[in-house]
């Protein structure tokens, strides 16, 4: 199943979760990614059960925040 | 090495300016060459805190700027913002957030509002920080 993860394209196991995407890649700090699936953000507590199909556009986003103190 | 053209780095200044007496940020893009990364890019993104001590980056807007460096084959280097009162240094918030240890943090420092000092920094993931050199070309 081809997947687009992070702008390349991937051959992933069928019926693959967006939980189990994070593990493969090895993804740094996941507890703190945000993901895209097509465009859409999913929320976390959905990660387990979304299941990524053929063609389908990953990304992850790290939230980016801080402040002056 | 960080190389930023005075274009860019005149960009960021105005935009942090501008976004006064709140803290603005961005992101940048560009290549990398060895130890070296060349920023081509610069995306001025909305603070969704719109606050003077603390910033959050619009998610959206970061989705549009990764999909547009990406098009432009650039990669994302790393992030700026700016600190209207206070030190060009990552917080304790700077770096409790900082979860990306290959990213540059760019700080623009207005605390004296006639000398802006940037700096760029690298936070790992035990949060201890280092300096990158900017060089402005």
């Amino acid at each position: 199943m081809n997947i687009t993860v992070a702008g390349n394209k991937k051959i992933y196991e069928e019926g693959i979760t967006i939980t189990k995407l994070i593990q493969v890649e090895d993804v740094e700090n996941a507890e703190y990614v945000t993901v895209t699936l097509n465009d859409e953000f999913i929320e976390r507590a959905n990660f387990d059960q979304t299941k990524l199909t053929e063609g389908d556009v990953v990304e992850f986003l790290y939230f980016m925040g801080g402040g002056a103190y | 090495m960080l190389l930023l053209k005075q274009d860019d780095y005149n960009v960021m200044l105005k935009h942090c300016i501008e976004e006064l007496p709140n803290e603005a940020c961005g992101l940048i893009a560009g290549t990398i060459q060895g130890d070296t990364k060349t920023v081509k890019k610069v995306y001025l993104l909305t603070n969704l805190d719109a606050s003077k001590e603390h910033f959050s980056m619009d998610p959206k807007e970061q989705l549009a700027a990764m999909k547009d460096a990406r098009a432009n084959d650039l990669v994302l280097l790393g992030n700026f913002h700016s600190h209207p009162e206070s030190p060009s240094r990552p917080s304790e918030e700077d770096k409790r957030l900082a979860y990306d240890s290959s990213s540059e943090y760019l700080i623009l420092s207005l605390m004296d509002r006639a000398n802006p000092v940037l700096k760029a920094f690298h936070i790992d993931k035990d949060k201890a920080v280092s300096i990158n050199e900017i060089k402005v070309i």
